[in-house]
């Protein structure tokens, strides 16, 4: 293709990218190093209907010269990446001067709220990710050895996870695990504790939550391996059999190196919607045991009184931490397919 | 046949009679009205009191949703606002005045609200800057059948309610009788909040944004609390009210803390059991700790007007809320959906928490420009205690950094 043709081609695409996503990121890294200007506190008096009593007000006379002088708000530059609520620095100074053992430094690193989170996320993704691969892997599999009649209705079914609403299947499976529901009383019986409970114990609520993640997001796996499959070609297998190759050796010495791009590629995908998890802690109610980055944003800007600029840097650290975790994969496919 | 059609003229009639009443009480004729709010029944039907003051030139819409917090800020910031006026309560007002987006009705409330009770009026500062229209708070609610079985009154205080439930629990009545919205977050915050003031707790040293909650009333807050939830369902944390409510109908609990507005569809033999319909009981707030001041917070909801609105658009808004929230509201329908602050308002055996909240002098919940960020500290740091994980000091200290990072990132603090 000609240059130009392919610019033409590029230029909505380029455009459309350019106003909705790198200006916004443009937008966000702005506003993380800005924070709203300091607030003149005046005391008052209010009356409710309960009564008058003391109180303070924003003095708005003071603050409305600022905001007019300034208003981005006031210049902080990394102070906010730098805070309790973020990379916390100072907090964790403090812990390796006072922490006597490496466990104790990592429990006292531990409290801090940026790095729990970062824990929570990174054994989610590290546990989801090939899980959910290797599920879809198997459900292609065996999907692709049935008969071509039951083909149609068992791909339906093996989607279902996906085509289901995040938000209602996760709300399904939130009243089945209940100590009262169907799966929280089995779990209850078999361990013979009436009083545990998923989603009262904190390592319960991550593997609930990993097993979740692994079966909601499988059926993707499934059908990228699925159409994949069909790409296998027959005369490589149809000798190998001839060879008296199992069915074990064709997966492993024909199927896989064929798949190998596409299980490069879920991977990507995989890992950084991953490392964004979100919906599942929402939906689980499970906000008290596992936090993640993105549920930290949700929170910054969900409270009462929003705090834009630490939401606005623990986005630029989301996106940071996606590219810092893509990086060897995308350098491993930048010298596979960059070569050619 | 001629007998149907006139009584069906008479009353259509009486309905245009009715509706042509309704726009000439308002007091206005021309403006653009839009009310932002919560969703629930009373709101809703205030709402919809509003909108009969539409005419021709005059349009009356609203959008009332549970995430009306996300939206009415920004919805007032534009000029002209896209909303005229939004229904905020105690602690969704702060972040409106914060941001400096309402209109002080003093002008108003003196040209068309001279008939507006002076205690409904919410001044801050001196200046009018709300109008409240009811009043709602967390109160006991109890199951009078349960409580007989053990021969046991309804609690006074949190210190009886414990005692009660572990009967409950040691004669196997019930396995977890007590319920109580404790979901992180919000829910969990507001009843430390509860807690803490019931324990007769500051929040912040007076008229500074510096907190002050790592002492021993914040300590028996949480013991108290913790001593609660050992009583409650295993999963307390994931429980919001919605979840307590269901916990209740199921039978399950005997006793909880329980917001007054939310407690009327549970006394409905309709969508209830009989056995727990009949039976659930209202009862006044408890104290703790030998205080005197109940532990919970009184909460008003109450209209605003926008301050980015023409003069027109203004006064339009404030007469059609007016009449939105007069006399006229009130009927069999709307009459036990919330403790009215409107004349001629008969509160049903649902009202008597708020009502004895009221009585016994309960503190409303903190109006203060920095509270909220403080609430979603507490909403973040309080599980980690009750999951003993953590002890109480070391949860109020932790909350309180948290606190100081969001206020310093807010300009409260240096």
């Amino acid at each position: 293709m000609r240059h130009a043709v392919f610019l033409r081609f590029f230029l909505p695409t380029a455009l459309a990218m350019l106003t909705f996503i790198a200006l916004p990121i443009v937008s966000v890294l702005v506003q993380s190093v800005y924070a709203p200007h300091e607030r003149v506190v005046v005391e008052v008096e209010n009356c409710t209907p309960f009564g008058c009593t003391k109180s303070t007000v924003i003095d708005q006379e003071a603050t409305r010269k600022l905001q007019e002088e300034r208003p981005l708000g006031r210049f902080v530059g990394g102070d906010i990446y730098a805070d309790r609520s973020h990379l916390a620095f100072g907090e964790i100074g403090q812990a390796w001067r006072g922490a006597e053992t490496w466990a104790d430094f990592g429990r006292r690193v531990m409290t801090l709220p940026f790095y729990k989170a970062l824990a929570f996320t990174l054994t989610y993704m590290l546990f989801v990710t090939p899980l959910s691969i290797m599920l879809g892997f198997c459900v292609a599999l065996a999907v692709n050895a049935l008969p071509r009649m039951l083909r149609g209705p068992t791909i339906f079914f093996s989607l279902l996870p996906m085509i289901v609403t995040p938000l209602v299947g996760a709300l399904i499976l939130f009243w089945m695990v209940d100590s009262r529901g169907i799966i929280g009383s089995a779990v209850q019986w078999l361990a013979g504790d009436d009083d545990l409970s998923l989603k009262a114990s904190t390592p319960l609520t991550w593997i609930m939550l990993i097993v979740y993640g692994t079966w909601s997001t499988a059926p993707f796996a499934f059908v990228v391996y699925y159409a994949g499959l069909q790409t296998v070609p027959q005369d490589t297998l149809e000798s190998a059999m001839l060879d008296g190759a199992t069915r074990w050796h064709r997966i492993r010495y024909i199927v896989l190196p064929h798949l190998l791009p596409l299980t490069t590629f879920m991977f990507l995908i995989k890992i950084m919607d991953n490392f964004r998890v979100f919906e599942p802690i929402v939906s689980f109610n499970a906000g008290a045991h596992a936090q993640s980055l993105s549920y930290f944003i949700y929170s910054d800007l969900a409270g009462e009184t929003r705090l834009l600029s630490s939401a606005a840097a623990t986005s630029v650290l989301t996106v940071a931490g996606v590219l810092v975790l893509l990086s060897p994969v995308l350098v491993r496919t930048w010298r596979q397919f960059g070569k050619a | 046949m001629f007998h149907k059609t006139k009584s069906a003229l008479f009353l259509v009639a009486l309905l245009a009679t009715g509706t042509a009443n309704a726009q000439t009480n308002c007091g206005a004729t021309t403006g653009r009205v839009n009310i932002v709010g919560n969703e629930f029944p009373a709101i809703r039907s205030v709402a919809a009191q509003a909108a009969r003051c539409q005419t021709g030139s005059l349009t009356v819409r609203s959008n009332l949703t549970a995430n009306h917090q996300r939206i009415n800020l920004a919805g007032m910031q534009g000029n002209p606002a896209e909303y005229t006026s939004a229904i905020v309560a105690t602690s969704s007002i702060v972040e409106l005045i914060n941001n400096n987006v309402l209109r002080p009705l003093d002008a108003l409330v003196a040209a068309h609200g001279a008939d507006i009770p002076r205690n409904q009026l919410i001044t801050i500062d001196g200046r009018i800057m709300a109008v409240a229209f009811m009043a709602n708070s967390q109160h006991l609610v109890y199951r009078k059948d349960i409580l007989a079985q053990v021969g046991a009154e309804p609690p006074k205080t949190y210190e009886e309610m414990i005692r009660i439930g572990r009967t409950l629990r040691e004669r196997g009545i019930l396995r977890n009788p007590i319920g109580g919205a404790y979901q992180a977050g919000w829910n969990l915050a507001q009843e430390f909040v509860n807690m803490y003031i019931g324990h007769g707790g500051e929040f912040f040293r007076p008229g500074t944004p510096e907190v002050a909650i790592n002492n021993a009333q914040g300590i028996a807050a949480l013991n108290t609390m913790k001593a609660l939830s050992e009583l409650m369902n295993p999963d307390f944390l994931t429980h919001d009210s919605n979840a307590t409510s269901a916990e209740w109908r199921a039978g399950n609990v005997a006793m909880m803390n329980m917001w007054g507005s939310r407690t009327g569809v549970l006394m409905q033999r309709e969508g209830n059991q009989p056995q727990v319909a009949d039976n659930t009981t209202v009862g006044a707030p408890m104290t703790v700790g030998g205080g005197r001041i109940p532990a919970t917070t009184l909460w008003w909801d109450g209209w605003t007007v926008a301050r980015n609105v023409s003069d027109e658009d203004a006064r339009a808004t404030f007469l059609a809320l007016k009449h939105g929230t007069s006399h006229a509201l009130l009927n069999a329908e709307t009459m036990g959906q919330a403790v009215w602050m409107i004349a001629g308002y008969q509160p049903a055996p649902v009202n008597k928490g708020v009502m004895d909240t009221m009585a016994m002098g309960a503190k409303p919940y903190p109006m203060l420009p920095y509270m909220g960020l403080l609430h979603t500290a507490l909403g973040d740091g309080i599980a980690p205690f009750l999951q003993g994980r953590k002890d109480a000091a070391t949860t109020l200290a932790d909350i309180e950094a948290a606190y100081r990072t969001a206020a310093r990132e807010r300009g409260f603090l240096r």
